[in-house]
């Protein structure tokens, strides 16, 4: 455990991020206007996630797990600041978010890597808007550095159309990261990815983390997933109007190995209680959609 | 590893003794032309044909004259087919330039624009279908000069194709690349440079191919209104029926035209990247 204290009071100088979201819903207007009515093409409001509170702490990794359909991007999507709050805010370290901006790191779950940039030029592209004032040897030591990072020395020059899914997400988790922001957010990063493939990269993921602790934020499907990376994980309700249905701890000590997860105490006892949230959840999803089309 | 073979070997050997498709269309190729060739030259010793038509023989002499010294110059009306293509490529190129230059940042204004697209497309969509040689006589009355009026009739005629991809290209670029620029906090200029125009490449350089193939088809129809270069020169053979050189020139200007569209291509590869276009 000596590492771990070592690690931690490195962290205390690193930039990282306290986050609370406060009393936050996402309502989507429906058809009204006197055209539709004419139409008759109405359609009621959504809403899409109701009056979510949650403090996250500075250097936690949280993983927001819930059943589909339940918002978890969208929450996701108003942290980043691509899409607006209907009510409530947003604060990152004492300031309202309001808009996207460089202080959050976002990985994309289809990788969003631009397909005419090399690896290289697409962490570079990301520290040159950030950074534009940053000579050229120094921005090309931050990507070579977190090239490293992910593990793709000697790819520095491919295009991602040569890449594999998972070689095309660690260069997306290491352009968020080179920018060095104080919160990185991740749109389940691993969906699109092989059982094996998803494997290697969790685990890619924890050993990331241990080197840099920053605030996390992982939207995810996966029970293993989140028990293996996350300080707290936050299972939300079933939408409409998704809630925050509970916040579990996971006490496990770092670092985690994947093989010996299941012999931590309460393993097992955390597990059954996510099963058992989700496949409720998920029931009544797939109950109302059978009312709902009958 | 025999014992892990699945598939039995002989239908890979028993094809290994034929010709590949492409080897075969190649044959079937001269076979066509062979054909084409015989008949033509048999037709005309059995005079089936009008007595102004030329053997294939005689056709196929004209051609390699024509193309074994392209590039002769004896006077206004005596010159090599090469000078000749020469020119039209030269008026082709200038105007195809002018027109790019106008219908590009046009089209691009456009696809950032939704309203102003919406504004300027009946505009377009009357202009788009009109014949390029109904410009001509509109040009020869501005221009009073009939250089400038080709110049303006390929200008005008290869505005379309580009306006009309580079508006789609750009007005459909995938929105995560729009993401990744909005999180990082790249400012509108940045992210049109570095994220819209690459990301709209190949719909662009399409656009530019489809064109150029249009003006390269009006120069021709142009040149025989106006003068000099190969539209002209088909003309001129045609009042001196000199019915080889007008088939040398239409073979000359196919192999041109197919030249050009081919070096499109491969720009256009270049710049895909593997995205679909």
């Amino acid at each position: 455990m000596k590492t771990l204290s070592q690690t931690r009071s490195r962290l205390m100088t690193a930039t990282t991020a306290h986050l609370s979201i406060q009393q936050v819903s996402k309502v989507y207007s429906g058809r009204r206007t006197v055209l539709d009515k004419v139409l008759k093409r109405t359609s009621p409001d959504f809403t899409a996630i109701a009056e979510i509170d949650l403090e996250i702490e500075p250097n936690t990794f949280v993983s927001i797990i819930g059943p589909s359909g339940c918002g978890k991007s969208t929450l996701l999507n108003i942290i980043a600041g691509l899409s607006r709050p209907s009510t409530g805010t947003i604060i990152l370290n004492d300031h309202p978010i309001t808009g996207p901006g460089p202080d959050r790191g976002v990985v994309f779950q289809n990788y969003a890597l631009m397909p005419w940039m090399t690896v290289a030029e697409n962490i570079r592209f990301a520290i040159a808007t950030v950074y534009p004032q940053m000579p050229v040897v120094e921005q090309t030591a931050i990507v070579q550095q977190y090239i490293t990072l992910v593990g793709l020395q000697g790819a520095e020059r491919k295009h991602p159309h040569e890449l594999s899914g998972g070689m095309k997400q660690r260069v997306g988790i290491a352009r968020a990261l080179a920018i060095n922001p104080q919160i990185l957010l991740m749109d389940e990063p691993f969906g699109a990815l092989d059982a094996l493939t998803r494997g290697f990269l969790q685990d890619e993921i924890e050993r990331i983390w241990e080197q840099d602790r920053k605030t996390v934020i992982l939207i995810t499907h996966s029970i293993e997933e989140a028990l293996l990376l996350s300080d707290k994980i936050v299972m939300m309700t079933r939408g409409p109007a998704a809630r925050i249905a509970q916040v579990l701890d996971v006490p496990f000590p770092r670092p985690r190995k994947r093989e010996e997860l299941d012999q931590y105490p309460g393993y097992h006892t955390l597990k059954a209680a996510m099963e058992e949230h989700l496949s409720n959840e998920t029931r009544a999803v797939e109950e109302a959609r059978i009312h709902a089309s009958a | 590893m025999a014992t892990n073979r699945i598939l039995p070997t002989t239908t890979e050997r028993r094809r290994s003794l034929k010709f590949n498709t492409d080897q075969r269309a190649l044959i079937l190729f001269f076979i066509i032309l062979g054909a084409f060739l015989l008949l033509w030259e048999l037709g005309v010793q059995a005079k089936l044909f009008l007595p102004i038509m030329p053997s294939a023989s005689q056709t196929l002499k004209d051609f390699w004259f024509w193309v074994s010294d392209p590039f002769f110059d004896y006077g206004p009306n005596d010159k090599g087919i090469g000078l000749l293509l020469l020119t039209s490529l030269r008026r082709v190129a200038i105007g195809f330039l002018i027109g790019s230059a106008i219908a590009v940042p046009l089209g691009v204004a456009l696809g950032l624009s939704p309203v102003a697209a919406k504004a300027v497309d009946p505009f377009i969509q009357i202009l788009r279908p009109v014949s390029p040689l109904a410009w001509l006589p509109l040009g020869l009355a501005l221009m009073r000069d009939s250089e400038k009026t080709a110049l303006f009739v390929i200008a005008i005629s290869s505005i379309w194709p580009t306006l009309a991809n580079t508006k789609f290209g750009v007005s459909n670029v995938d929105p995560a690349y729009l993401n990744v620029a909005k999180t990082l906090g790249a400012s509108r200029w940045r992210t049109i440079r570095t994220v819209i125009l690459p990301a709209a490449a190949p719909s662009i350089i399409s656009g530019l191919r489809i064109s150029f193939g249009i003006a390269w088809l009006v120069i021709v129809a142009a040149e025989i209104l106006l003068s000099g270069g190969v539209g002209y020169f088909v003309w001129n053979e045609w009042n001196n029926l000199k019915i080889t050189s007008i088939i040398t020139a239409i073979l000359v200007i196919g192999l041109t035209g197919l030249l050009l569209d081919r070096l499109f291509g491969v720009l256009q590869s270049w710049v895909s990247f593997g995205q679909r276009s």
